[in-house]
């Protein structure tokens, strides 16, 4: 191919819309900056708009809600577009790549690594799911990926960062990427191979496929931040919005007392409970981590809440019923066993370690 | 005669990526003929692990995501 040839005018053209594109990011980063430093006070303007007793259950819900859904969809939006402009440089097929060959065990962390950069979407499991196992990528180590990409993103860690603070961004990242690669290995050792559907199993597309990259510029790479920003965000606000509006209720009606009672880290049953009921929740990261911080707000256990959002993300029914197109119902139950009990062990840990 | 696939089981993105191949060879003059492929096992047999994807005369050209209008235009005119 011809390297494409740019008149002059044209280039000095293009120099000025690269600045504008720069100067652009810039003074949106500011106004961002502005925004955020400004959310106590426009959060107390907006309560003050209604009719409620400062204090009284109902504005301190409103409260909640009025400071944490400017402050999570603020962050959501810089997270986002940041992990936009960094997975431009990723790609499913370079993953795939990246992992095609490895042996299990270094596979199943190179994996889990690999899931937290690599974009992805649960509506393309499938297509991504047999186009690792086909290309050569042992099962468990596809396992591993699918498994940490949902849970362990740049949403979840980002707001939990923001919202509850780097202690348990960190956490979760460690033990989330931990359940991934464990989970991956074991199902690996398993050799469950013959319980794919059997459709896959003839499916040999080989990795010498060459999927053509373009060569992206930074103002590309800038759009391709752009354009998550509006896909993920037009996707997932309403789940935030609906998420904080729980955690605000959580937040002003729920006492304190009976939270420890139910979720404390002396009621051994909440993990297990918590799991179960995570299970059937569909929500993304974005909408469970407002609930999050409410509930470790009224005194619930590190591990309790930990485990609940692991269960929430990372075991989806509707997940479930896209890989039932490639998995037999077996390796599903599998699957849901392994990584239900990896999240049950990082529950029942944290509640004794941080007791 | 260019034969273009769009690769991608019923997302939205994919709609949108037919349209948009549409689009741009009816602005270039190029004759295409679009076609959908939306069996996974079709789609994984052409090497990619994202949807969308785009094959234009056989040839993978795109993987993931919607392409971007420009070069679009460049594997249409290619």
């Amino acid at each position: 191919m011809t390297p494409d040839t740019v008149a002059a005018p044209e280039s000095g053209r293009k120099e000025t819309l690269v600045w504008t594109w720069y100067v652009g990011v810039g003074v949106a980063l500011v106004l961002w900056g502005l925004l955020y430093s400004q959310l106590v006070a426009m959060s107390e303007w907006l309560v003050s708009l209604f009719p409620v007793l400062p204090g009284s259950h109902f504005g301190e819900a409103l409260a909640f809600f009025f400071y944490d859904a400017p402050k999570v969809l603020l962050l959501l939006t810089l997270v986002v577009f940041a992990m936009g402009v960094m997975r431009s440089y990723f790609s499913p097929e370079k993953t795939r790549a990246l992992l095609s060959g490895k042996r299990e065990g270094a596979g199943n962390v190179m994996a889990a690594g690999l899931g937290i950069v690599t974009p992805f979407c649960s509506c393309s499991a499938v297509p991504l799911f047999i186009g690792f196992v086909s290309a050569g990528v042992p099962l468990g180590v596809t396992f591993s990926f699918l498994i940490a990409a949902p849970m362990v993103n740049e949403v979840a860690l980002g707001l939990l960062f923001g919202l509850v603070g780097w202690q348990v961004a960190l956490t979760y990242l460690g033990f989330g990427l931990g359940v991934a690669i464990v989970a991956g290995w074991v199902i690996g050792q398993a050799r469950l191979e013959g319980w794919l559907q059997d459709w896959v199993k003839g499916i040999h597309a080989g990795n010498g496929v060459p999927v053509p990259s373009d060569d992206l510029t930074f103002v590309d790479r800038i759009r391709f931040g752009i354009e998550a920003l509006k896909d993920i965000v037009g996707r997932v606000w309403v789940w935030v919005i609906a998420g904080i509006a729980v955690g605000a209720l959580i937040h002003g009606y729920v006492p304190a007392d009976l939270m420890a009672e139910i979720m404390g880290a002396d009621a051994w049953w909440s993990v297990p409970a918590a799991v179960l009921i995570g299970i059937p929740i569909y929500s993304n990261a974005a909408g469970v981590i407002p609930i999050v911080e409410a509930l470790l707000g009224k005194g619930a256990a590190l591990g309790t809440t930990l485990a609940f959002m692991m269960s929430v993300i990372a075991l989806s029914l509707p997940e479930m019923i896209i890989l039932r197109k490639v998995l037999t119902l077996r390796l599903i139950a599998v699957f849901i066993s392994v990584v239900g009990a990896g999240i049950l062990a990082v529950g029942f840990l944290f509640n004794v370690l941080f007791h | 005669m260019k034969n273009v696939k769009v690769l991608g089981s019923g997302c939205k993105r994919c709609e949108t990526t037919e349209a948009m191949v549409k689009e741009a060879a009816a602005k270039l003059g190029i004759d295409v003929k679009v076609e959908k492929v939306t069996d996974y096992a079709e789609i994984a047999r052409f090497g990619i692990a994202s949807t969308p994807g785009i094959v234009i005369d056989g040839k993978v050209v795109h993987a993931g995501g919607l392409p971007r209008a420009e070069a679009l235009e460049k594997w249409l005119r290619a």
